[in-house]
């Protein structure tokens, strides 16, 4: 389906999220959607299928204009969105969510539904069992599904937000041949909204760039990722600046001693490493290897089932979170607003939870401090500004904010996920000021090129089993890919 | 008949009638995302209305000369439908509230409980303990000559037939129809349902009416049929609570709200015969604490992994169904607002 976009104007308050957007998209064809966070693409998507209207200009559809007010409009005339959090029901099954909101009259028994479901599955590799309750799906799962759904309601044109975030390699490839394909054999027009460039070179034909709610250029692939930053930008930022430190004499942060991890679904065992002060180690691994129990281990989160775990020397073996924050480590997980900030206080009131100790509260003082933080680290935020009022960028400014100066130990979780290429660099140049006064740094990351560019040393974990990489410098993106996969053969440990 | 148990077992039936009815209309709403905490005075308020309009009916038409019999027979459903459009209108309120005025709903039940409760009171003073109509059993033709079930669940009232009806109508509705399932995903995640092109508070207002009217035909079940008439204070004031708790002890599944309903009827029973019994020497309050403690037994058994482990024991097409008849998770957006303007 050939979509034409003309003079597209959207607000919200005093932001112009999309000021007079001109675009066309071709049947056949996949286009990339880029801009950075608050660039506008996301909005530009939810008006084209229909989750918002415009303010002012028209949709035309092979040249006929249409006006829509819901999805749902959107979906008859053929347009269907994939939201990055799939918008499907978890308290149902695969095959009540395939058939929910069909339109027609296939019965709710849905035999004919569930033959329909696993003709599109076949199709494209997608493992869906219809019985399954979404709720104990991943996110690609879910996505499959999402695809298979809008696929069978008919859409000629498929937009996709962010779809690569949260799968595994193996479902991106699905997805990406299912997408190539239904562009090539189908002749769907394709859009995929996305930061991750690498997404964009490896799958678009062609990509149009927004920043600060307008159209900045298109342009046809195939693009190096420094000309569409450029196109992102404005600019092309240069990779971040690596120093050789040396840390022969440098004190030990943290130390894990023939330690063995348990968690429901995997162990990470017989498992030793010296931390020292100053080093950034890099965890790698698709979601769920063994990253995210060890850098819980590192705080307290998790306790080691066997071995000891040495904090600047002191045995810490089985010391809880809070005994850990104490002697100097400090934790931030990857999702900011479930677990690391609490939505509803104020930047304020978090200071004060923070660094606030006596029964009584000096609100003057928390207040200081809070505008204090707010400078130092750029927050775009008021004291009195609720934390989810504020944009993920902001929000991981302040995350960081709140770590204690002193800090020994920073273990972080995703540390610049969902944020765009600025604001993760200047998360990364606050991290490195911290890492220059002393602070070991250990993070994981789903995103290869910055653990490769941040990293003294890294740690690929597949399974549970952790592959070490010591020097970061010689590591290339090959080998590291290879490692996640779970080809460790040619690397001993 | 003359078999004492028979009797009882009976009149747990009868005595559970109005809880199955309110709770399953509970059930519905909350299904739906509106939470319905007004359930208490629902059924107070609309007990005395409903017997006010079928007692003044019933007056009125034997005062003009009409038999007693068809008198009733008219007076007790206008009684009830009135009951349930005070039933109803009091959820819509809770509805209004949420939706309009963006308040809590919580906090608006709660009012209006109170609310409901001493309205009724102050509304009913001039009508309390008088005789009025009351619904007569009516044995079922076929059905009750089954021996034993028949005695037990087909020598009743056309309250307790149609909440029969209504235990499988609700089941099927839920379960089994495309509407059931809109109305499910309104409840879980109405962005979902938006995206799909339903109206999320136009049905969240269809459910919340459609529940508070069987809520206020469980009212009406009280004062025209099981505890016929009207007092001050109301004899059936705090079974609308224990509706709420039922509903939730039911895991909003029609079904086992409807086991909640008979387990919570026998066990009053039970303590109603053991005091009558003479030589077991138990306290009162003990007795009536005994279904609490039972219901949060079962709620902790059902939410420990226990179960979930005997049930992969079962062959694979049962463990759906299983799976689907104790799952006790609330529905996910239940008592939140949906604004479509903005999507959330």
């Amino acid at each position: 389906m050939d979509i034409e976009l003309r003079h597209i104007h959207k607000r919200f308050g005093p932001v112009h999220a999309n000021n007079d957007i001109n675009l066309t998209f071709l049947g056949g064809r996949i286009y990339g959607v880029l801009g950075e966070n608050g660039a506008g693409k996301s909005t530009l998507m939810k008006i084209l299928s229909g989750y918002q209207p415009a303010d002012s200009g028209s949709i035309l559809l092979d040249g006929t204009e249409v006006d829509y007010r819901n999805p749902q409009i959107a979906l008859h005339y053929g347009v269907g969105m994939l939201q990055q959090d799939p918008l499907d029901v978890p308290a149902f099954t695969v095959l009540e969510n395939f058939i929910f909101g069909a339109i027609g009259a296939r019965g709710y028994r849905g035999h004919a539904a569930a033959r329909l479901l696993r003709e599109v599955c076949s199709r494209f590799g997608f493992e869906l069992d219809p019985d399954t309750p979404i709720a104990s799906l991943s996110i690609g799962g879910r996505q499959q599904l999402e695809i298979a759904r809008l696929l069978a309601l008919g859409v000629k044109t498929l937009i996709l937000d962010e779809p690569t975030t949260g799968i595994s390699a193996e479902q991106k490839t699905i997805l990406f041949n299912a997408l190539k394909s239904l562009a090539k054999n189908d002749g769907l027009s394709v859009l995929l909204v996305s930061h991750k460039l690498e997404d964009v070179i490896a799958l678009c034909d062609e990509v149009a760039v927004l920043r600060a709610g307008k159209l900045v250029g298109t342009r046809a692939l195939p693009a190096t990722p420094s000309e569409l930053v450029a196109l992102m930008f404005g600019q092309i930022l240069e990779p971040a600046q690596r120093i050789a430190v040396n840390l022969d004499n440098a004190a030990e942060a943290i130390r894990f001693e023939n330690v063995t991890l348990r968690s429901k679904r995997l162990q990470v065992k017989d498992f030793n490493l010296n931390v020292r002060a100053g080093e950034v180690i890099g965890l790698a691994g698709l979601d769920g290897s063994g990253q995210e129990l060890f850098l819980r281990a590192c705080v307290g989160l998790a306790k080691p089932a066997v071995g000891h775990i040495h904090f600047e020397g002191r045995d810490m073996t089985g010391a809880s979170f809070r005994q850990f924050l104490a002697a100097g480590a400090a934790f931030s997980a990857a999702g900011r607003l479930e677990e690391g900030l609490i939505a509803g206080l104020t930047l304020t009131e978090h200071t004060a939870l923070m660094t606030e100790h006596h029964p009584v509260i000096d609100w003057g003082r928390a207040r200081q401090r809070t505008i204090n933080r707010i400078q130092t680290y750029h927050v775009r935020g008021t004291p009195e500004s609720q934390i989810e009022q504020l944009s993920g960028g902001n929000q991981q400014r302040m995350l960081m904010a709140l770590m204690p100066e002193s800090a020994v130990l920073l273990a972080l979780e995703q540390p610049t996920r969902g944020l765009d290429v600025d604001s993760a660099r200047w998360i990364w140049q606050q991290l490195m000021v911290r890492r220059d006064i002393g602070a070991a740094i250990v993070f994981s990351s789903p995103d290869l090129d910055e653990i490769v560019t941040y990293s003294d040393r890294i740690l690929v974990f597949y399974a549970g089993r952790v592959t070490e990489i010591p020097d970061a410098r010689q590591a290339t993106i090959d080998q590291l890919g290879r490692l996640i996969g779970g080809h460790n053969e040619e690397v001993p440990r | 008949m003359a078999d004492p148990l028979l009797n009882t077992l009976e009149s747990i039936v009868t005595n559970a009638t109005p809880l199955v009815i309110a709770a399953i209309g509970e059930t519905i709403t909350e299904r739906a995302g509106i939470v319905n905490l007004a359930l208490d005075g629902s059924i107070v308020l609309s007990a005395m209305t409903g017997f006010v309009a079928a007692y003044s009916l019933n007056t009125a038409l034997t005062g003009g000369g009409m038999a007693v019999a068809t008198a009733t027979m008219l007076a007790i459903p206008v009684g009830v439908l009135v009951a349930m459009l005070v039933g109803a209108l009091i959820a819509l309120l809770i509805a209004v509230a949420s939706i309009e005025l963006n308040q809590d709903q919580v906090a608006i039940g709660f009012v209006l409980t109170l609310l409901g409760v001493d309205l009724a009171v102050f509304l009913g003073t001039n009508y309390a303990r008088i005789p009025g109509p009351q619904a007569l059993p009516i044995v079922f033709p076929v059905l009750s000559q089954i021996p034993v079930a028949g005695d037990i669940f087909f020598k009743q009232s056309g309250f307790t037939y149609l909440s029969y009806a209504l235990i499988f109508g609700a089941w099927y509705y839920l379960f089994q129809t495309r509407r059931g399932l809109a109305l499910r995903a309104v409840g879980e995640r109405p962005e979902a349902a938006f995206a799909r092109g339903v109206s999320v508070n136009r049905l969240r207002y269809l459910y919340a009416g459609l529940g508070g009217a069987l809520v206020g035909l469980a009212g009406a079940a009280y004062s025209l049929n099981i505890k016929a008439g009207w007092t001050t204070p109301p004899n059936m004031q705090g079974d609308g609570w224990i509706a709420l708790a039922i509903v939730i002890f039911g895991g909003w599944h029609p079904f086992r709200v409807v086991l909640g309903a008979y387990l919570f009827a026998g066990l009053r029973a039970l303590a109603s015969v053991i005091q009558r019994t003479p030589g077991i020497e138990i306290n009162i309050m003990v007795l009536n604490a005994v279904p609490w403690v039972l219901m949060i037994v079962t709620l902790l058994l059902v939410s420990s992994g226990a179960i979930e482990r005997a049930l992969l024991l079962l062959p694979r097409g049962a463990q759906k169904w299983a799976r689907n008849i104790l799952r006790s998770d609330p529905p996910a957006a239940l008592g939140t607002r949906f604004d479509p303007e903005r999507g959330s």
